[in-house]
């Protein structure tokens, strides 16, 4: 029983940390609807910018965080307005060809610079933050993941729901002819959904990077399973990011613990092959009725 | 009419039958016989070792590529499992070869059809979705048959690989560059001919017209999930083609190369030789494939600078960003790829010397 409660903790954690990677993810495909396989590497270049800021620059940790989330945030806002733009209205194909591009750019960028091998962060995270109920010990990242992963759900429920820019945003993902004719502008809108994206990705490079040490190979991989979590939770919705993040984290640690830890890592494809058959626009995405 | 001209200098076509044929001009005809002359006659007896096998690579690689560009390019459906179904042909064939000691003759296309087979289980999922979807679910597929080759031991032997036995004709034992040479490359010039010939007959119209509109194919009669099944059969196939062929010329086989990068190579020689262009397909494959030997060569040079050492850099991954730019520069710059490239210095000889 208590493997088996251990075992939840632990999905409940692995899973929030997938959900805010797939947030950003989530981001840019509502607004622009971008498939992007660059996700992974946009996380490790965060984390990895995040490690040269506080090994290399000796910057305070705070101070850091803040700098990596704005540099990030200009990331995501030029790789928009450089490569991006000019593909709007193209085949879904070169969008997707050209994310595949990206990645590899970015990853051979990062091994060119800081090579394959682990870096791990200073510890910073006091143990104070550590919970313990029992038997459970709950390691301060996970404290730090959850927190985290709340406030910036709330952040950006609000984000959407109140401020004109997240407004503009659902408008666009809505109807984006619709929304160009009211003078939204549209172009304005991308730039910052990829800006935002790429800040959450980095932010959660950042939380992935304190739990299990930055390597490019290990965050690069996490992107690609970015995508069994938002086809569960549904391509559209940030809340239904979280939930399939956690659905997807409670499969892989169950998998792990009582049937075969090799099967761990391919679970989450196969459950997204049945999803894809039964239910492909997931849990809480929006359904657009299209018979092929 | 016959003509020998170099180019045509505009449509001349009086019936649906000269729009249908392959060559515009008896010229063209004549130069590809020159090409093959050449290819099959100068180059074996000149070539390097080390060349011979960039071009034996270039030819496997090239039967893929036509391959997936049926699919991606004429179907208008995505697929990033062709390096897993590559995979699927060479463990097919080599489990045919070694376990049931199959002839080299039936092994090739009965690895093809198994993995044809293969190919089409993973295409069941285009019956409900399409785009994107689909492209997540051949993701899918690429992560699953990578699981199945390397854990299922009992008959892939895991991570250990496998040993193939020279493949045979009759008395002739297939072995060394040059005979892999004239195996490879006529099996090139079967599959590009069979490929240019089905896109002509009404199975390439029904995929021409599933991408073009799917609605509208449906609306016109055109069973489309039958089609989209059809295709990702076909695909396959000449990725298990490939694959087998590759199994046998490189010996032995482990898991390892038919990852996920190797699918994206293979949608970026597409993609770089041209959408719904046969040729192309064949340029993609050779420009991939001489960008990888070509980088390949820079970092070994560039490693053994002595400034460069001092650094500590490792410049192996300058290999992946290249890779990862020529993608981009060509999705931005030149959309239809090598193919139209070629096309715009054709025409440009259209009025040549007389230009105007």
């Amino acid at each position: 029983m208590d493997f088996f409660l251990q075992l939840l903790v632990n999905g409940i954690c692995v899973g929030l940390l997938y959900g805010i990677s797939a947030m950003g993810f989530v981001m840019i495909f509502k607004s622009s609807s971008v498939l992007n396989f660059a996700h992974g590497e946009l996380l490790a270049l965060g984390a990895f910018f995040f490690l040269a800021l506080i090994t290399s620059a000796k910057l305070p940790i705070a101070v850091a965080f803040f700098v990596t989330l704005i540099g990030c945030f200009m990331l995501g806002f030029l790789i928009e307005k450089f490569f991006l733009r000019p593909l709007i209205g193209e085949k879904l194909i070169f969008v997707i060809m050209l994310t595949v591009g990206l990645a590899a750019m970015f990853k051979g960028f990062i091994l060119l610079i800081w090579g394959g091998n682990l870096h791990t962060y200073p510890t910073f995270l006091s143990e104070s933050m550590s919970l313990t109920f029992g038997p459970i010990y709950i390691a301060p990242v996970y404290t730090a993941t959850m927190v985290i992963s709340v406030v910036f759900l709330v952040i950006f429920g609000l984000f959407f729901k109140k401020s004109s820019q997240g407004i503009y945003m659902r408008s666009v993902a809505d109807n984006q002819k619709a929304a160009l004719s009211l003078g939204v502008r549209v172009r304005r809108v991308f730039a910052i959904s990829w800006g935002i994206a790429a800040l959450v990705a980095s932010m959660s490079g950042i939380v992935l990077g304190i739990m299990n040490g930055v390597n490019v190979h290990d965050l690069s991989s996490i992107g690609l399973k970015v995508f069994p979590v938002v086809i569960l939770g549904g391509l559209d919705s940030i809340g239904g990011a979280i939930i399939g993040g956690i659905i997807i984290g409670l499969l892989e640690t169950f998998t792990g613990g009582y049937l075969s830890p090799s099967l761990r890592d391919v679970v989450p494809y196969i459950v997204l092959v049945f999803i894809l058959l039964v239910k492909p626009y997931g849990l809480f995405g929006l359904v657009e009725i299209e018979r092929v | 009419m016959r003509k020998f001209s170099f180019h045509p200098c505009g449509n001349y076509h009086e019936s649906y039958r000269e729009e249908l044929s392959i060559f515009e001009t008896d010229f063209g005809r004549a130069c590809l016989l020159l090409f093959l002359i050449v290819l099959f006659v100068v180059v074996p007896v000149f070539a390097s070792p080390y060349s011979m096998y960039i071009l034996n690579t270039i030819g496997i690689m090239a039967i893929a590529a036509i391959g997936l560009n049926i699919l991606v390019g004429y179907t208008g459906q995505i697929s990033l499992g062709h390096g897993a179904f590559f995979g699927v042909g060479a463990y097919a064939a080599a489990i045919l070869a070694t376990r049931l000691g199959v002839s080299f003759l039936v092994v090739i296309p009965a690895a093809g059809i198994i993995t044809a087979a293969v190919g089409m289980i993973f295409g069941l999922p285009s019956g409900r979705l399409k785009g994107l979807y689909l492209t997540i679910a051949t993701l899918a597929g690429q992560f699953i048959i990578e699981y199945v080759l390397i854990q299922w031991d009992s008959l892939t032997m895991g991570t250990m690989g496998i040993v193939l036995p020279a493949p045979k004709i009759l008395q002739w034992t297939i072995s060394g560059n040059q005979a892999f040479f004239f195996l490879i490359f006529i099996s090139l010039i079967l599959m590009t001919l069979f490929a240019v010939n089905i896109m002509r007959t009404k199975y390439g119209r029904a995929f021409i017209a599933i991408r073009d509109n799917d609605r509208a194919a449906e609306g016109m009669g055109i069973p489309i999930f039958k089609y989209k099944l059809f295709s990702f059969g076909i695909s396959s196939f000449y990725a298990g083609f490939a694959g087998a062929l590759w199994a046998y010329y490189m010996v032995s086989i482990t898991t390892e190369p038919f990852n996920l990068g190797l699918s994206v190579e293979f949608i970026a020689m597409v993609i770089i030789g041209g959408m719904g262009n046969i040729p192309g397909a064949i340029f993609g494959a050779t420009f991939i494939t001489l960008l990888n030997e070509l980088l390949r060569y820079f970092t070994v040079m560039l490693m053994n600078i002595d400034f460069i050492i001092s650094w500590g850099l490792n410049m192996a991954p300058l290999k992946e960003f290249v890779f990862g730019l020529a993608i981009v520069m060509f999705i931005l710059l030149e959309p239809r790829g090598l193919a139209e490239l070629w096309r715009i210095i054709r025409s440009s000889f259209k009025l040549w010397p007389f230009s105007y």
